[in-house]
């Protein structure tokens, strides 16, 4: 890594010199977001990696108070979350900056999986940084869950025996399985305990795959919107100051839009059914997780069989990591690919209206529309994207992106 | 960026859609301009103060409001006097210097005091069911504040039924029908009725009028800070548009070489 980018760095300050010739952070920091040779033609689509990695951020900060303040007890846990809401100073801020967080973080998330859809950056030699992302996505999937859950609301105690009730679909031992992972024979106290330590505990474990995330971002670096290699210095810019100023405006752009939700509209996003204590005798009307869940939650639904509906579940995430050789064309970004381009979108579309269905009870059209769907998702993956990569023909590749750069701009 | 915006659009439209599905048969819910709306809101807190009262003289009867605390309403321009007036009114279930248990006058910092000492006889002087608690109950139903105003303005006597409506909610003469309550069929009678509840002054007190004001205090006790929220929320908002502002300018001057 360190011959790759360039000389190594000398610094004038002998204290940096001195703590760099034994453990050389700064040489790091100095190769890999400052001289670190970046693609000069991102669109704003790029700034979604450090918007997540802000939210992220923003999560833990936020979250380790909240910490602080609340009780992981099924007698105590809702009144402590509106304890927070009025006796702690700035508990309301806290608290709704970490409610719509969650939200906000998925939102970017999901934008940053998009791009690398269309722009085909999970291909070779990106195959592993995309796994490490979809790992990501699930850590990032199991924290949600677990953290819903806290509040101690009738949606907080319903979805968690739905969703925990899902293992049972597993033959034999299925049962065995959730009274292990409640911790009785019921979503109880003790489920209550071992959630918010592991609600604790995943957020950093996603910030060292997010670690190994970017180690391996940075061995062959970014893709970029035409998806061909950088081909010298007059196709790149040093990540700093050009990526990290035109980050910077991204996150204040996109913070824009979260304060706007923190302040405004915190409850938008959430069910009001979750203000309502847990109470085990009294279901609520309709079960529906967070909207970050939902298209998932409609593919659960829409197979007929338990079991059935928790491989699609999971499968639908799994199809991800092998996605890298599912897709046999050797073009990368779908601005060359003509056809395959529209299929992304009407993928988008697909997961949108699994999202709607989601949202809705699983009876009259909603049913035969998430099967369609759920239906389609997987074919996407495993026979469009292997099939279309042998038979479409690309557009001609740009010779260099300072070419295709320069050339627009003339 | 045309991208951005089509994904944008598609994003906005999934929330748009997303939400859960509405009530079958309920009739679309009263609205009415409440001052605590949009990011300028703020509570009026002449009718909360009314709307306090109209709690404590009826609901308070039935319904806990346990996140509550006396010294919270000081939030509502009452003095600290009368709020320690207001808390000696009651009698709190406490235990003596020697140990034993005591009813003692409320002081400012105790909660509300519970209409019911538990759950259960809550659940046994109410037909099988707690009434629920007040404390965020504009926060926990669909249709917030207007909901609330709806059904406490909802109710249809028996003998002004159709006979398809008694059919479809399937109530009885002894049972009462809410045209908004999910289902129609509520366990509690009307509470409130034209001049039930007497105010000091000349503010009306016509059940719409008293409805208003318990709806403005019940909004304002479930979210105690949308003052405190919408001006900081202003400030956040408006700050950080300027240094989006400062940082769109930066970036145009960094790449300036590079277009």
């Amino acid at each position: 890594m360190a011959s790759q980018h360039g000389a190594q760095p000398v610094f004038n300050n002998k204290v940096i010199a001195w703590i760099d010739h034994r453990l050389p952070i700064f040489s790091y920091i100095e190769k890999e977001y400052h001289t670190f040779p970046t693609p000069r033609n991102f669109n704003y689509f790029w700034n979604f990696g450090a918007i997540a990695t802000v939210m992220l951020l923003l999560m833990i900060a936020t979250g380790v108070v909240l910490a602080m303040n609340y009780q992981p007890n099924s007698e105590l846990a809702f009144a402590s979350v509106e304890r927070i809401m009025r006796d702690v100073p700035s508990g309301w801020l806290l608290r709704y900056m970490h409610m719509t967080g969650a939200s906000f973080f998925f939102a970017a998330v999901y934008v940053h999986i998009f791009r690398g859809l269309y722009y085909g950056s999970y291909k070779a030699p990106r195959e592993l940084l995309w796994i490490l992302g979809v790992v990501i996505l699930l850590l990032m999937m199991a924290t949600a869950f677990l953290g819903y859950v806290l509040p101690w609301g009738q949606m907080s105690f319903w979805g968690a025996t739905v969703i925990t009730n899902l293992f049972s679909a597993i033959p034999v031992v299925g049962d065995s399985i959730v009274t292990w992972l409640w911790g009785g024979f019921a979503v109880d106290n003790p489920t209550l305990n071992r959630f918010f330590a592991l609600h604790y505990l995943l957020p950093f474990i996603i910030v060292g795959v997010v670690a190994l995330h970017v180690v391996a971002l940075h061995v062959h670096g970014s893709n970029n919107p035409l998806g061909i290699d950088p081909k010298g210095p007059q196709d790149t810019v040093p990540f700093h100051p050009y990526y990290t100023m035109k980050d910077g405006f991204g996150v204040v752009c996109f913070l824009i839009v979260y304060a706007i939700f923190v302040f405004f509209l915190p409850n938008a996003l959430g069910e009001p059914v979750n203000y309502v204590p847990a109470n085990p005798m009294v279901t609520p009307n309709e079960i529906v997780p967070e909207w970050y869940l939902l298209p998932f939650y409609a593919i659960l639904r829409a197979v007929p069989d338990k079991l059935g509906g928790v491989i699609c579940m999971f499968g639908a995430i799994a199809v991800l990591f092998v996605l890298p050789w599912l897709d046999t064309s050797r073009v990368r970004s779908c601005t060359f690919r003509p056809v395959y381009k529209w299929f992304v979108f009407l993928l988008v579309a697909d997961v949108l209206i699994l999202g709607v269905c989601g949202a809705h009870p699983p009876e009259g059209w909603y049913v035969p529309i998430s099967r369609i769907c759920a239906i389609y998702y997987f074919f996407h993956f495993l026979v469009l994207l292997p099939i279309l990569g042998k038979i479409e023909r690309p557009l001609p590749l740009p010779p260099s992106i300072a070419d295709a750069v320069l050339s627009k701009k003339a | 960026m045309r991208k951005l915006i089509v994904a944008g659009a598609l994003l906005a439209s999934a929330f748009a859609l997303g939400g859960p599905a509405a009530a079958q048969d309920e009739p679309p819910l009263m609205t009415r301009d409440w001052g605590f709306l949009g990011p300028f809101g703020t509570y009026d807190r002449a009718a909360a103060q009314r709307g306090f009262q109209v709690y404590k003289e009826v609901c308070s009867a039935c319904h806990s409001m346990n996140m509550m605390a006396y010294r919270n309403l000081e939030e509502l321009g009452l003095t600290e006097n009368q709020v320690k007036g207001i808390a000696a009114e009651v009698q709190i279930p406490d235990i003596s210097d020697d140990g034993s248990p005591i009813d003692r006058p409320g002081r400012p910092s105790d909660h509300f005091k519970k209409p019911f000492p538990n759950e259960l006889a809550a659940a046994a002087a109410n037909g099988g069911k707690a009434p629920p608690d007040l404390s965020v109950i504009v926060k926990a139903r669909p249709g917030g504040a207007n909901y609330v105003y709806s059904l406490l303005q909802g109710y249809v006597p028996f003998d002004k039924l159709t006979p398809e409506e008694i059919k479809t909610a399937m109530v009885t003469k002894d049972d009462n029908y809410n045209k908004y309550f999910p289902g129609h069929r509520i366990a509690m009678p009307p509470p409130l009725t034209d001049g039930k509840v007497q105010f000091i002054g000349d503010a009306k007190n016509d059940l719409q009028s008293q409805v208003s004001d318990v709806v403005e205090f019940l909004a304002w006790a479930s979210e105690p800070h949308l003052e405190a929220r919408n001006r900081t929320g202003i400030r956040v908002v408006l700050f950080l548009l300027v240094f989006a502002g400062f940082m769109y300018a930066l970036k145009r001057a960094v790449w300036a070489d590079k277009h």
